[in-house]
């Protein structure tokens, strides 16, 4: 199963302000870590949202609005990304948390996030029954 | 924490960390089974332990000393081999948790090199090299391993125990082979891979569940071994076509669960991640500067379809030509047969037929339905519809599957009724 790992932005990282050494070094480790362990399918930094476009639909069926950036609420905002597949739930967490402090600054925060891939059961029959019977065994074992 | 959560933690732990202690401390007592105990009394205790005193900071440095500790004490009970404790024993207890990750991370990767290649050593069967690979390396269950090539837990158990019985009997080397038998094994290592790859790939029946687990550990595999041997032009080449034929596992099985052959399978739906990371290992390939070898061959004919964006612009010539340079290095009717087809579609249909006809001579071939099925394409092609029907039907009474005999008589039909398209 596909993880990203959404590295938030923080002022620093929406003002340019390059890490220190240190910290890139910690990182690159890091990615190395992952490629040797087979897990790692890409990684990005993204610049700060002062070059970003949001696009927005205010009101259904009217043509969207355009707004370029930079947007305020830093924490809301995505400065990375890291893509890894792994085995389980845990193993995603686990990574997740070797992940240097990618800011180092205090306001370092990664969100975790599975990628969608139900359709990737090959939309074959038998394994969305199965599938469904395993989820609703899962529900039923959560409930009792 | 419950520990409930703290144990599926661990379990995660330990499938990242298993490969990397098994072949560390096989480096340390030169018996895997030995190692493989080992590693396992670390988890037993972490499992005990770490429930109430919590995931220490570097599970993996904590499981390593803690099994180096066990490895001391063992060899300490049994004797064993006076001068292989003293060279632990000098060293291992003034470890703290760091200086065993330094230690780890200098020689971690030639230990897992040197592991697949005792895994892979040709003393086992094909099947005991793959148990014993997915086991030690990929950190699967005898019950996952059972399950994926669908036999009996107990057939898969006695394998793996009977490994590692004839590596340790048969004293087989901790090392990484050199010269002419680095080639042969380097063979073997990728041959388990690609072999365990197609297990998950080609299944179109029976425990779909667990096969696409099975791909993903082959190719989770071929990339660690593209990092720890990046000089193994092979090696990018296997990678590259296996991240190129997962990059359609979606698309080549329609809903009623029959496959879908690769012209007509909707390319919106491959997956373009994969597909580009494919080409960059065939890139990693081609830049070693060496002749293409057999997995970096088949992966750039892989890569000549995924970059057609569609069926109808695919560079068949250039098919053609890799399928040549294939049939030289490694020739085998089933090559020459797929030479033929892209032959025919650079080419025309004539020039195939010529290659299918010589083909029709290879004993090998003869329960082969796909033979007479290409043929009869070809001839039908060729406007001579009486000898393509019988051909089809020859196809057809050849084939198992049911699906395709329909689709073969219907085509016979075609001929017949001059509907062939």
């Amino acid at each position: 199963m596909r993880f990203m790992m959404i590295v938030k932005a923080t002022t620093d990282s929406e003002a340019r302000v390059m890490p220190s050494q240190e910290l890139i070094d910690a990182m690159q480790k890091y990615n190395e870590e992952l490629v040797k362990a087979g897990v790692l399918l890409a990684a990005d930094g993204l610049m700060p949202s002062s070059s970003a476009i949001r696009i927005s639909y205010p009101e259904p069926g009217a043509k969207p609005k355009l707004v370029d950036g930079p947007f305020t609420e830093s924490k809301e905002l995505i400065a990375g990304y890291t893509l890894i597949e792994v085995k389980s739930r845990e193993e995603a967490v686990e990574w997740a948390l070797r992940m240097p402090d990618p800011h180092g600054s205090g306001q370092g925060e990664i969100e975790l996030r599975q990628v969608f891939e139900v359709e990737e059961l090959m939309d074959n029959p038998d394994t969305l029954a199965k599938e469904a019977t395993l989820r609703r065994q899962v529900e039923e074992q959560k409930k009792a | 924490m419950s520990s409930a959560q703290t144990h599926r933690t661990i379990d995660a732990i330990w499938r990242m960390e298993s490969a990397k202690l098994i072949a560390g401390l096989t480096r340390m007592v030169r018996d895997v089974a030995l190692a493989e105990d080992l590693a396992q009394d670390a988890l037993l205790i972490a499992l005990e332990r770490w429930p109430e005193t919590g995931i220490p900071d570097n599970p993996g440095g904590w499981l390593m000393t803690t099994a180096k500790r066990r490895a001391i004490d063992f060899m300490r009970r049994n004797k064993l081999r006076d001068q292989k404790y003293g060279e632990i024993g000098r060293t291992a207890p003034l470890y703290t948790e760091d200086d065993v990750d330094q230690a780890l991370d200098g020689e971690i990767s030639d230990d897992l090199l040197r592991l697949i290649f005792m895994t892979c050593h040709p003393v086992l069967s094909q099947d005991a090299r793959v148990a014993l690979t997915l086991r030690l390396l990929c950190g699967l269950t005898t019950d996952e391993i059972a399950r994926s090539f669908l036999v009996a837990e107990s057939t898969v158990a006695q394998r793996i125990v009977r490994a590692k019985r004839t590596l340790s009997a048969e004293k087989v080397p901790f090392e990484v082979p050199t010269g002419e038998e680095l080639n042969q094994r380097m063979a073997a290592v990728l041959e388990v891979i690609y072999l365990m790859f197609n297990e998950g790939y080609s299944a179109t029946s029976g425990e779909h569940w667990t096969r696409p687990l099975l791909c993903q550990e082959a190719l989770r595999l071929g990339r660690i071994l593209a990092e720890i041997a990046p000089n193994e032009q092979e090696v990018h080449g296997l990678v590259a076509l296996m991240e190129i034929q997962a990059s359609r596992l979606k698309t080549r099985i329609n809903a009623k669960g029959e496959p879908i052959l690769l012209m007509d399978q909707n390319r919106a739906k491959w997956d373009q991640l994969l597909i580009r990371r494919g080409i960059t290992a065939l890139e990693r390939s081609r830049k070693l500067g060496r002749p293409l070898g057999p997995y970096s061959l088949q992966a750039a004919i892989s890569a000549c379809h995924a970059e057609a964006r569609s069926a109808a612009e695919t560079d068949w010539i250039r098919i053609a030509a890799l399928y040549e340079a294939l049939a030289r290095l490694s020739p085998s009717p089933i090559v020459e047969l797929n030479r033929a087809v892209a032959i025919s579609m650079a080419f025309g249909p004539a020039f195939g037929l010529q290659i299918v006809d010589e083909l029709n001579k290879e004993p090998s071939l003869k329960g082969y339905h796909l033979l007479p099925s290409v043929r009869a394409d070809l001839l039908a092609k060729l406007g001579r519809y009486d000898e393509a029907r019988s051909e089809f039907e020859r196809a057809a009474s050849m084939t198992r599957n049911t699906r395709e005999r329909e689709l073969l008589l219907q085509r016979a039909a075609d001929c017949e009724s001059g509907t062939y398209q």
